[in-house]
């Protein structure tokens, strides 16, 4: 098992065309733990989590990955320690469910022996047939392209893994299940995790903790019985009535 | 499969039998412009060479007009043609005045180009008609056609462009001609039969004057200057193969308009090839016929030559145009500016015209197979640049941000999802360039790289169109099968996950 490591992110900032997309004075993700971020389209949380993966330059401020600060020299080894689930997925559609898998691990030289051990593993975790793997994405469903792209993400055994809004895309009742396997992987591997979605509940299911976020700014980070009883803004109390989560008795009888 | 396909286009370029640089026990090559009485001539200069006991003759026949097969003498492609004294001082020499042989011969030799003494005709432009188009209008002389401006005028490009052509003759004589415009010579007869248009250029020993009963109008104001044939050589070529030096001058003063007019009769109404009509003119000259191996026509044989001419000339620029447009096409994804500048310069490239491309090419590769291929080359660039640079910028974004996201090398990025993604479209321009050259490659013969536009140019010429079907016929089965090629091809090509019906989410 790898080192544990954390996220630690100091005075970061990022603007597009002069408007702020995130302004975020100090984050840390222990390790082993796992944050959610949460907030409406717009508040800067795909953002964040495209700042720490490297696919977007801050205009100031760092990043570090298990102490090691991100920079162009250090984006690639840091990529290779993280792993990274998006809404559709991501695989690429021109080779089959095991090629996506194997891609980096192939990239990286690794023998056809070690890679079928990894895959082999990596079935059993997270619950796919073995037949699903020599299909193309287009032969998936969306529930199972999920699930490959989380077996892909885990492939070289990350400390960190990046979801941005892995479940949003699916129909109800593949989501709740996804939901459960996701928490369940999660509790499993105890990986530090940085997973963003619009949905409380979600959040408040699969992450230890919760970060809501409006205009780029973390409003306040806790749990989600942190969130309800101590809004540290209205606008915290608003987006969770919003999610029509609770009637107001519940929210009463809580607080 | 992708590597055996260019293994195989590999083993093609080393049969195409690509000239090397210039050797000093190279062929004498005789050339030829693209019109009957050239190649007659040069075929009988290359054949009395023989006589004489020079060991390799060439002729490269059908080389464009007067531009392209002096800028092949000057860049020793070519080391002797036939050429008439008015064409030198005006195309050439571009001499305000006339000159004497004596002057022309002076001027040249700093060139490091000599003239011979004349072959003994002359061979003027003039203007002529048909005899119902002379009746009805009672034209005699080219001062009658002035007093018509209304009647059409269809007239070669080059006599449209050279200043001793249309534009010195409209000034002399005061045309102010409502109708004029450009046409391949052999089509002009054929214009001028069905009355589309009223008169044409022709040559003073043209073979159709009889045929066709024209009516060559009288030059009353003496515009034309004489286009006496000579031979035009390099001046190494006597010191190289002084043999060849005495074959040009057994032919000169020896062929008479009368031989010239009969040659060329052969050749365009009597059915002869160039080389039977060549040999009479020598047996006219020596009295004497020589001795001839066969040359029947074998149309199979011919048609199976040319074919494989044109296969090869397609297939190989087309490899070098991958070689190259692809990478481009790549590099053009790099940003922006890059982007424009490539594409704009490939599609500049395609709006040459194909002969001014050829013309320019000459001075820098001489003729043959190689400026053709670096002309078909260029027009493959751009349908291959372009699909693999809209194939390459029209993948999904989150799918390209992946690549990098999951920690692929940017090497494995381009070739292992960004290619493969955009191989469809890359196959598609590919095929398109390979259909357009089979085309294209046709032209090649005008600058002797041969292939299926020789029967072609021959056919217009001749007209003959059972000798232009011997190339068009070939061309475009050739064409079909190219497509159905790439069909096959593309199953190997394109990955599999990619040619799968749309996704069922």
């Amino acid at each position: 098992m790898a080192v544990a490591a954390g996220i630690e992110i100091e005075n970061l900032a990022k603007s597009y065309d002069g408007v702020t997309a995130l302004d975020v004075d100090r984050l840390r993700v222990a390790p082993r733990s796992t944050l959610a971020l949460i907030g409406p389209s717009g508040c800067g949380k795909s953002t964040l989590l495209r700042l720490v993966i490297g696919l977007v330059r801050p205009d100031r401020g760092s990043i570090s990955i298990a102490g090691t600060r991100m920079n162009p020299a250090t984006t690639r080894p840091l990529r290779l320690r993280m792993g990274y689930v998006i809404q559709e997925g991501g695989l690429f559609p021109h080779v089959t469910a095991r090629e996506n898998v194997a891609l980096v691990a192939r990239d990286l030289g690794w023998q056809d022996a070690r890679i079928d051990t990894r895959i082999a593993e990596l079935l059993e975790l997270t619950q796919i047939p073995p037949s699903l793997l020599g299909r193309f994405p287009a032969q998936l469903s969306g529930g199972q392209r999920q699930r490959v792209a989380l077996m892909r993400a885990l492939m070289l055994d990350p400390e960190v893994l990046l979801l941005d809004e892995p479940l949003t895309a699916l129909d109800p009742m593949i989501r709740s299940d996804l939901q459960r396997d996701l928490k369940s992987v999660f509790e499993r591997l105890r990986k530090t995790v940085l997973f963003v979605t619009h949905d409380m509940a979600e959040a408040a299911y699969i992450a230890d903790e919760m970060a809501i976020m409006r205009a780029g700014k973390i409003l306040q980070r806790g749990s989600f019985r942190d969130l309800v009883r101590n809004p540290a803004d209205p606008f915290v109390t608003e987006f969770i009535r919003a999610q029509r989560l609770l009637d107001v008795a519940d929210l009463t009888r809580i607080q | 499969m992708a590597a055996a396909f260019i293994a195989g286009l590999s083993l093609l370029a080393l049969d195409a039998g690509l000239p090397g640089p210039a050797r000093a026990d190279r062929p004498v090559t005789v050339g030829s412009k693209a019109f009957p009485e050239s190649w007659v001539l040069a075929e009988a200069l290359a054949e009395a060479m023989r006589s004489e006991g020079v060991p390799e003759v060439v002729h490269r026949n059908n080389l464009g007009g007067t531009e392209i097969v002096y800028q092949a003498l000057r860049s020793g492609s070519v080391d002797v043609y036939p050429e008439y004294t008015g064409t030198i001082l005006e195309v050439v020499l571009r001499s305000p005045r006339p000159l004497a042989l004596e002057g022309i011969r002076a001027t040249l030799a700093q060139e490091g180009l000599g003239v011979s003494d004349p072959i003994g005709f002359n061979d003027s432009y003039a203007l002529a008609v048909t005899r119902a188009t002379r009746d009805r209008y009672d034209l005699r002389s080219i001062s009658d056609l002035a007093r018509h401006p209304n009647l059409s005028l269809g007239l070669t490009h080059e006599f449209l462009g050279r200043p001793d052509g249309y534009p010195g003759l409209a000034r002399h004589y005061g045309l102010r001609m409502r109708h004029v415009l450009g046409i391949q010579h052999e089509l002009a007869y054929t214009a001028l039969a069905s009355g589309r248009i009223d008169a044409t250029d022709i040559y003073t020993t043209d073979a159709q004057i009889e045929r066709m009963g024209l009516y060559v109008l009288q030059d009353d104001r003496g515009f034309f200057p004489r286009y006496d044939a000579v031979w035009l050589y390099r001046l190494d070529l006597g010191k190289r193969e002084p043999r060849a030096l005495e074959a040009m001058a057994r032919l000169s003063g020896k062929v008479d308009e009368i031989k010239m007019i009969r040659a060329n009769a052969r050749v365009v109404l009597g059915g002869h090839t160039y080389r039977e009509s060549a040999d009479s003119l020598l047996a006219e000259v020596r009295a004497r016929a020589p001795a001839r191996r066969g040359a029947g026509t074998d149309v199979v044989g011919s048609v199976a030559r040319n074919t494989g001419e044109h296969l090869k000339l397609v297939a190989l620029s087309l490899l070098i145009a991958v070689l190259f447009g692809v990478p481009l096409g790549v590099i053009a994804t790099r940003s922006a500016l890059l982007g424009s500048a490539i594409l704009s310069l490939a599609g500049l490239l395609q709006t040459i015209p194909s002969l001014a491309l050829l013309a320019l090419l000459i001075p820098l590769f001489g003729i043959g197979v190689v400026p053709a291929l670096i002309a078909l080359f260029l027009y493959s660039l751009l349908p291959i640049v372009r699909n693999t640079y809209v194939g390459l910028t029209t993948i999904p974004p989150p799918l390209v941000e992946s690549a990098a996201a999951i920690g692929l090398s940017p090497a494995a990025q381009l070739f292992r999802v960004r290619l493969p993604m955009a191989s469809p479209a890359i196959m598609a321009g590919i095929k398109t360039s390979a259909v357009i050259n089979v085309g294209t490659a046709t032209l090649a013969a005008l600058i002797g790289a041969g292939g299926l536009g020789e029967p072609i140019l021959s056919g217009i010429q001749l007209r003959q169109n059972s000798l232009i079907l011997q190339g068009a016929v070939p061309a475009a089965v050739l064409a079909l099968l190219v497509q159905k090629a790439f069909d096959l091809i593309d199953q190997v090509a394109i990955p599999r996950g990619l040619r799968l019906p749309r996704d069922r989410a």
